[in-house]
């Protein structure tokens, strides 16, 4: 089954993970975060704008996640009508290349959606600490945007 | 992912414990000038509420009742609050007992909000149902009632309700999945046997009454413990010491007060750790021990402001508080 597969079947495979598995750590990420907000926001309404910027902090991977696809898609010809033939060992570096972003920026939304969690319980405690709160959940985003970078350096070597 | 399911209330909690009494608002309110000025500052700082009345019962009451209205908005399984509960649950048990026993029956001697109701309570021990009650009280129900009826023995009686109590509060840790529950069980058992061995000892009881209110527990040896209590004080504060409640045995050496307080920021530290604890059910058995605790403190300050004790005094009564 798998040898019947076309390259420009494991092409689109490819970009499908990586929006798929970087959106559903997106989607935990941010959902997990939005749960804890709306905790501080239904006692503390003044508290809004700085626990939202911390909720969104995990829906990066989901669009790095799309970037990544939407590179794939268009650098061969894969969107639109005029698409070209890949080989299937073409097709599978595409999906190779796609897998960073897609594996990566799953397990870090997860993550990095718990570690903003924490962080809008320490806003809800101590607003003036929002800064320093803010970076633990960013220090997260630095593995999504390595596994960002390879993926978008590896489609044009392909 | 199940101890995500606790999110929203947590960081709900979180907020919340912003409002909770520090140290220095404590202090604040010790140095009120009296009683009024007390319950002035209370009522300032959002206790009672606008249709209570400034009273010392109403407010406190009021604030009891806020705990319970908070967490069922919250829409948690109150169920995990249980082991909380037993000491009230109880409580009402021994009440029907002794009015249905003694057939004295006296004004708000039962807490409200227990599975079972006073009145109901009343009924099962009237008409011996004891298979209506939860299995954890009915061997105690039907022993406090005989010693009552056939002995006449008003302290056994209670002491039989008291060890159903930290048993059943030992079960309940055990059974649990939570740590907190699990911790909290530990160290209550363990608070009220060291509390039992040191009354024990003062009052010159027996060596079999100490078996019988003592309940086993993981951190005290209770047979050793009851046998210090029969050996004296000084037995008592060395097997504490070497059992890892050398505070304990500090605080008994210094007074009574001291070492009711030590009781209490005993249950404090256990749940201490939940203050950095972003998820699971923890945080809030602990901030409803927490509100429990300052209700409590200051109950002891309103108190202790009424008979016109000293700052000194006061603050040597003082527990804890949870932030």
């Amino acid at each position: 089954m798998l040898a019947s597969i076309t390259g420009n079947g494991w092409a689109l495979f490819g970009a499908a993970l990586a929006v798929i598995l970087a959106g559903c750590g997106s989607a935990y990420g941010v959902g997990v975060a939005g749960q804890a907000a709306s905790g501080v926001v239904s006692e503390d309404p003044s508290k809004f704008a700085k626990v939202l910027v911390i909720q969104l902090l995990p829906g990066t991977q989901g669009i790095y996640g799309l970037l990544v696809a939407f590179v794939a898609l268009s650098r061969y010809g894969l969107l639109g009508s005029g698409s070209v033939e890949l080989d299937v060992a073409t097709g599978l570096m595409v999906m190779a290349a796609c897998l960073p972003i897609g594996i990566v920026g799953l397990i870090s939304a997860m993550h990095q959606g718990r570690t903003a969690v924490a962080a809008i319980g320490i806003v809800a405690k101590k607003p003036d600490q929002f800064g320093k709160a803010m970076l633990f959940p960013a220090m997260v985003e630095t593995y999504a945007i390595l596994a960002l970078l390879i993926s978008i350096l590896a489609l044009p070597a392909v | 992912m199940s101890e995500t399911k606790f999110t929203y209330a947590v960081a709900r909690i979180r907020a919340l414990e912003v409002s909770l009494f520090s140290a220095s608002v404590i202090e604040q309110l010790i140095a009120c000038r009296d009683h009024e000025s007390c319950l002035r500052f209370l009522a300032e700082r959002g206790w009672g509420g606008a249709d209570v009345p400034l009273t010392q019962d109403a407010i406190l009451t009021r604030e009891r009742e806020k705990i319970w209205e908070t967490m069922r908005e919250m829409q948690v399984d109150m169920s995990v609050f249980d082991v909380l509960s037993y000491p009230n649950w109880f409580h009402n048990l021994k009440a029907a007992v002794k009015e249905v026993c003694t057939g004295k029956s006296g004004a708000n001697i039962f807490y409200e909000g227990t599975p079972l109701s006073g009145e109901e309570l009343t009924r099962i021990i009237q008409e011996k149902d004891y298979q209506a009650l939860p299995e954890n009280m009915r061997g105690a129900a039907e022993e406090a009632v005989d010693a009552l009826l056939h002995g006449g023995d008003g302290q056994l009686c209670d002491v039989i309700i008291d060890r159903a109590t930290l048993d059943a509060i030992m079960e309940a840790g055990r059974a649990a999945k939570d740590a907190i529950i699990r911790d909290y069980a530990e160290s209550t058992v363990a608070v009220a046997d060291i509390r039992i061995a040191v009354r024990a000892c003062r009052t010159g009881k027996s060596l079999e009454f100490m078996k019988r209110a003592l309940a086993p527990c993981g951190s005290l040896d209770i047979d050793r413990l009851a046998h210090a209590a029969l050996a004296g004080m000084d037995a008592v504060t060395e097997y504490l010491s070497g059992a890892g409640y050398a505070a304990a045995a500090e605080a008994i050496k210094e007074s009574p007060s001291a070492f009711e307080r030590w009781c209490d920021n005993r249950i404090i530290e256990t749940i201490r750790p939940q203050k950095t604890n972003p998820f699971s059910v923890g945080p809030l058995v602990a901030y409803v021990i927490a509100r429990e605790n300052e209700i409590k403190t200051v109950r002891i300050i309103l108190t202790c402001k009424q008979n016109g004790l000293s700052d000194d005094s006061i603050r040597e009564r003082v527990r804890e508080m949870y932030v």
